[in-house]
């Protein structure tokens, strides 16, 4: 159950659909019964009656200890005036937008460079190695080389004769750093993905384009940039909607502080539920950022036409 | 592979790659292209060598050269202590907190809780994509796409209830708590399993359906054979996103026999002094953490790498 599960495969509109061979169609029914069964378990057991429940839930009161009282909309009317909600709602999205807009520029330049450089396996690996390593892990790294007093990067500032920086302890720039760490984590993998779409591109066009005797510059403008279009689009629904998502790096460094600095939508949720074991409170919090990601994925998708190429099959 | 054979293949790369359109052509351009994607490995690098580097200093000298770029007074001291084989003397000695943390114990936790979550959901998510691709019933794409409504949840909007139910069950604080909502199936796998069934030639099949064979036979003697090497792909993947899950893990698992090592980590963290914390301890409990996936990398680095690129763009 990651909650910050950023890989995802990507939908294609319209899905290669194993054939139907009419005539046996229900032959098959007993032996696919049969093999769904443990999957069907774990699917109405875990994923689709937990989904009633938690809506159920945001209807009610619920401290885990008495059962449920229904309380009609009386949590998401609470939600609407609650001054933490909107803050975290805040911090949040200057997080996504720190976060991934940094990350997909970076991970563009960096795609580009291995398209335009080399093909070593070796070199992929190694940038893809932070996105093996768990948050919690990278999260206490960067808090540990960041560290006010003896972090290296304190240190090294402090030997150059700039003033030492509170990158976690300082609210105004704890969630930018937090933004940053994880850009760390994710720009191998988020390249990787970029330069896969960049070597799907026929060799041809960039053949062509230079014949045209067109510049590198406009090359990447005019024939990358809008070839890559859907690789591009895939790529940031899916970092947006694991952005929104952001809770490890958080709990292990600062904690929602300093202030209310780094109290992400997750963490707050986190928080209603069992710090102040408030579960309808926070499975309300939960329809409203479920609602929100699924607001994301259909804007971006519109936006950026995901699913047409502008290359021609 | 003999080294003729490797050699061969790097010839071939080398041909390959100059003929390649898309790679730079001029030195300047080579040279300062080059130099970028060294920065870049730098900067990729750098955070996992300096934890290393803390794993093997000495915490109470460290205080004096914060910028040493080798290990300060080599020591195999913190890790010790983070897998319990040091006493506490020698933990406060080199400046540990002395509390007993034994990451010893949550390494085989994770080892254990990661393990039966990838085996069971792997198997179970074969045997259904196996019915979502190869069989033939009606509704078999409506329930298909059902299912993969489940990839749009968010993880916090399922982990509130499935809480309550793990603790209604009892099973708050085990391993099985830990691996309960995952190892029956993830829609993910499912849906990356599917992909590749969906390519197998259906003529082996329906030939073995001639001679007879049922539905189980075919799965495990001829589907799961020709699919191999994607289940395993699949199984590392999955085997590393469980090895690093936090909340949920945090959540459940909180006694010494059921904490993972994510979870101890961040304990670790939380309970360790503001004014001197051990740094170095950690670091090597980190360290403890990240090397199976280290090794893992090593190992199957090409399957891994491979994998996450087709994700993308098929």
């Amino acid at each position: 159950m990651a909650i910050t599960e950023r890989r995802a495969t990507r939908p294609r509109s319209a899905p290669p659909k194993p054939p139907v061979k009419k005539g046996n169609r229900d032959s098959q029914l007993t032996a696919a019964v049969l093999f769904l069964i443990p999957a069907s378990i774990g699917f109405i057991v875990f994923f689709a009656s937990p989904a009633l429940r938690g809506l159920y839930l945001s209807f009610t009161k619920y401290n885990l200890l008495r059962p449920p009282t229904f309380i009609g909309f009386d949590n998401y009317v609470a939600i609407a005036t609650d001054p933490v909600f909107w803050n975290s709602l805040k911090v949040t999205l200057e997080y996504v937008v720190l976060n991934v807009g940094v990350q997909t520029i970076a991970a563009l330049g960096l795609a580009v460079l291995m398209q335009r450089f080399t093909r070593s396996m070796i070199v992929r690996g190694v940038i893809m190695l932070p996105y093996l390593i768990a948050n919690v892990i990278v999260a206490l790294v960067w808090f540990w080389l960041c560290d006010y007093n003896l972090g290296i990067i304190n240190a090294a500032l402090d030997s150059f004769g700039i003033g030492k920086v509170g990158f976690f302890g300082n609210a105004d720039i704890a969630m930018g750093t937090i933004a940053m760490v994880n850009v760390w984590r994710h720009l191998g993998y988020t390249a990787l993905l970029l330069f896969a779409g960049l070597q799907a591109i026929p060799k041809d066009v960039y053949e062509a384009a230079e014949v045209d005797g067109a510049g590198e510059w406009r090359v990447f403008r005019s024939v990358t940039l809008p070839l890559l279009r859907p690789v591009l689009a895939f790529v940031l629904v899916v970092t947006v909607v694991g952005s929104f998502q952001i809770f490890d790096t958080i709990a292990v460094t600062t904690k929602g502080g300093p202030v209310d600095a780094t109290r992400a939508i997750n963490y707050y949720i986190y928080q209603r539920a069992f710090e102040r074991l408030d579960f309808g409170y926070a499975s309300a919090l939960a329809v409203i950022l479920m609602i929100i990601l699924a607001g994301v994925a259909l804007l971006q998708n519109k936006l950026l036409r995901a699913n047409e190429s502008d290359l021609e099959r | 592979m003999s080294i003729t054979a490797i050699k061969e293949r790097r010839a071939a790369n080398r041909a390959s790659n100059e003929d390649d359109p898309a790679l730079a052509k001029s030195k300047v351009a080579k040279f300062f292209g080059r130099l970028a994607l060294v920065i870049v490995i730098l900067i990729t690098l750098f955070p996992i060598y300096w934890m290393f580097r803390t794993a093997f200093s000495n915490n109470r000298a460290m205080f004096s050269e914060p910028l040493s770029l080798l290990p300060v007074d080599f020591t195999w001291g913190p890790l010790k202590r983070v897998l319990g084989l040091a006493t506490t003397q020698e933990a406060l000695a080199e400046g540990g907190s002395g509390a007993s943390i034994n990451f010893a114990q949550y390494m085989l936790n994770s080892i254990l809780a990661c393990t039966l979550i990838t085996v069971l959901q792997v198997t179970f998510s074969a045997m259904a994509a196996y019915a979502f691709a190869l069989l033939n019933w009606k509704g078999r794409d409506k329930v298909f796409s059902i299912f993969l409504i489940a990839l749009m949840v968010p993880g916090i909007f399922t982990l509130l209830p499935n809480f309550i139910l793990v603790k209604d069950l009892g099973l708050l604080n085990s391993i099985v708590g830990i691996a309960l909502p995952s190892m029956f199936m993830t829609p993910f796998a499912i849906f990356f399993l599917r992909q590749f069934f969906l390519g197998i030639n259906r003529s082996i099949i329906e030939a073995a359906v001639i001679d007879g064979a049922n539905q189980w036979r075919i799965f495990r003697g001829i589907v799961v054979p020709l699919a191999w090497p994607q289940i395993i792909t699949l199984a590392i993947l999955q085997f590393i996103q469980y090895w690093n899950d936090y909340l949920w893990p945090f959540l459940v698992g909180q006694t010494e026999q059921s904490k993972l090592l994510t979870v101890g980590l961040g304990i670790f963290k939380s309970q360790t002094p503001q004014g001197n914390p051990d740094w170095a301890g950690l670091m090597a409990g980190a360290l403890v953490a990240a090397v199976p996936i280290f090794i893992l990398m090593l190992v199957f680095g090409r399957k891994i790498v491979g994998s996450i690129q087709s994700s993308g763009v098929k």
